[in-house]
């Protein structure tokens, strides 16, 4: 992994730094909901750069680190036991389940496949008539529609044996949930630029008028943290709480309507448990009853046991932001992303993982 | 995975006969698949958002020339070639 030290805009985001150090009085804790952005925090060393009163507090965004350890045990059994050609983002297939991981399913000669995209996925369905194909379909918002526009597509060709594992989150109902916990001191927010760019900005304005607190749409570019940040520092010295949009220059405020349309058509919004927070209520989506012959779940109607969480592993209190990554006692001992305890050490976008390779990186520089 | 990588579209075509809208999408020395569902309007030459196969914003050509010049500093491309990391 590479790092940056120099990188486009350096200038205006020593600026803004600058301006948060002049502008902060006293302690505030801002949470940034997106993964994407605590590995860009953490990679261009933003997060060292801030004065010691502003403390960034990593969310729970990253899908692959909240999806259910029962649905990957379930990805590895189809996989295993029904003969399923499984496929789904790299950083999905590497998470561990509880006996084993998808990859490590593929090295003992099960067909899982790493894609780039899931209308990849039901080509290969139609390419291979003969077998089952499942896509394992995580992510936010902004993954729904790519995984939605598959099942259409599917449908559409009229390939029927195609299906998807849907694990799929919403921002909004995890800002909720944070907020909700009696632990949480999250004062402001960071949304997620990539979610708003499908789904628009409209269903933050209750949030910050029911918890009154700013929150700002930020991109995940350093000088799109660095101003996000500054944004959220300004209203919150003021004492105000609103929502801005940082990120205009790609969010628009209504999002992309055709991007809802088809998340509309094969969705619906349900409860969802969050892998080592829980069920939280209307917090993600699951498909449609019309679109049932493409649901994995309903089609193999696997049951497996649910089985506990290692207790070793302490990702729910990282996901809620309550613990630091090196906290935890596993960190960088027990648990790499060679040798993955949890979700959030397996995916660039995991909260661990951002921590272990920066605190690789400074090794390096200071050997 | 949550990243929309910026690229320039080359060309479109309909597959799944004719009902489904996609393009070659131009990012750097990779070209990919993406559907245009999403982006009725984009057209040949447009720069767009991509996001796992998916084109789901324009964006205008400096933007994207800036964004896909930081990720592939800071090397994000690698998912536009799945298993290159592992
Ligand atoms: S360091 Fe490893 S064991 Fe500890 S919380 Fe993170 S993923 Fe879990």
């Amino acid at each position: 992994m590479k790092y940056v030290s120099e990188y486009r805009d350096a200038d205006m985001v020593a600026q803004y730094l600058e301006e948060i150090r002049q502008t902060v009085t006293r302690p505030w804790a801002i949470m940034e909901v997106c993964g994407g952005q605590t590995h860009s925090l953490v990679k261009n060393g933003i997060l060292n750069m801030l004065p010691p009163e502003v403390r960034m507090i990593h969310g729970p965004g990253c899908p692959v680190c909240v999806t259910p350890l029962n649905l990957i045990d379930k990805a590895v059994y189809l996989a295993e036991e029904k003969g399923v050609i499984l496929c789904s983002y790299g950083d999905m297939i590497r998470v561990p389940g509880s006996k084993r991981s998808l990859l490590e399913s593929k090295a003992r000669g099960a067909d899982v496949r790493i894609l780039y995209s899931p209308l990849e996925a039901v080509k290969i369905a139609q390419e291979n008539p003969d077998r089952e194909v499942v896509f394992f379909a995580v992510g936010f918002e902004t993954t729904a529609p790519a995984n939605a526009l598959s099942v259409i597509h599917a449908q559409r060709a009229g390939v029927p044996n195609y299906s998807i594992l849907a694990s799929h989150v919403l921002v909004p109902p995890a800002i909720e949930a944070v907020m909700n916990d009696p632990d949480s001191s999250i004062q402001g927010f960071l949304a997620a630029g990539h979610v708003c760019t499908i789904m628009g900005i409209d269903e933050y304005y209750p949030l910050v008028d029911r918890y009154e607190i700013p929150i700002v749409v930020t991109g995940f570019e350093p000088v799109d943290l660095a101003q996000g940040i500054l944004m959220t520092i300004r209203q919150l010295e003021k004492g105000e709480h609103q929502l801005e949009n940082q990120y205009s220059r790609v969010v628009r405020p209504e999002g992309n309507p055709e991007a809802q349309k088809v998340i509309q058509q094969v969705f619906t919004i349900a409860d969802r448990e969050w892998r080592g927070i829980g069920v939280i209520p209307m917090s993600g989506y699951e498909v449609r009853p019309e679109y049932v012959a493409y649901d994995a779940n309903i089609k193999f109607n696997v049951n497996i046991e649910k089985v506990a969480e290692s207790d070793e592993c302490i990702a729910g209190l990282v996901l809620k932001g309550i613990k630091k990554p090196q906290e935890c006692p596993q960190f960088g001992r027990g648990c790499t992303p060679q040798m993955p305890l949890g979700a959030p050490m397996v995916s660039s976008e995991g909260a661990c993982a951002a921590y272990y390779h920066f605190s690789q990186a400074m090794e390096e520089v200071s050997a | 995975m949550c990243l929309a990588i910026p690229g320039k579209i080359k060309s479109i075509e309909m597959q799944y006969g004719g009902l489904v809208r996609m393009a070659k999408v131009q990012f750097g020395g990779i070209s990919k698949e993406a559907s245009l569902e999403m982006l009725p309007h984009a057209k040949e030459g447009d720069y767009v958002l991509v996001h796992v196969g998916v084109a789901i914003s324009l964006v205008d050509e400096e933007e994207a020339q800036k964004t896909f010049a930081y990720l592939e500093e800071i090397g994000e491309l690698d998912e536009l070639v799945p298993g290159s990391h592992l």
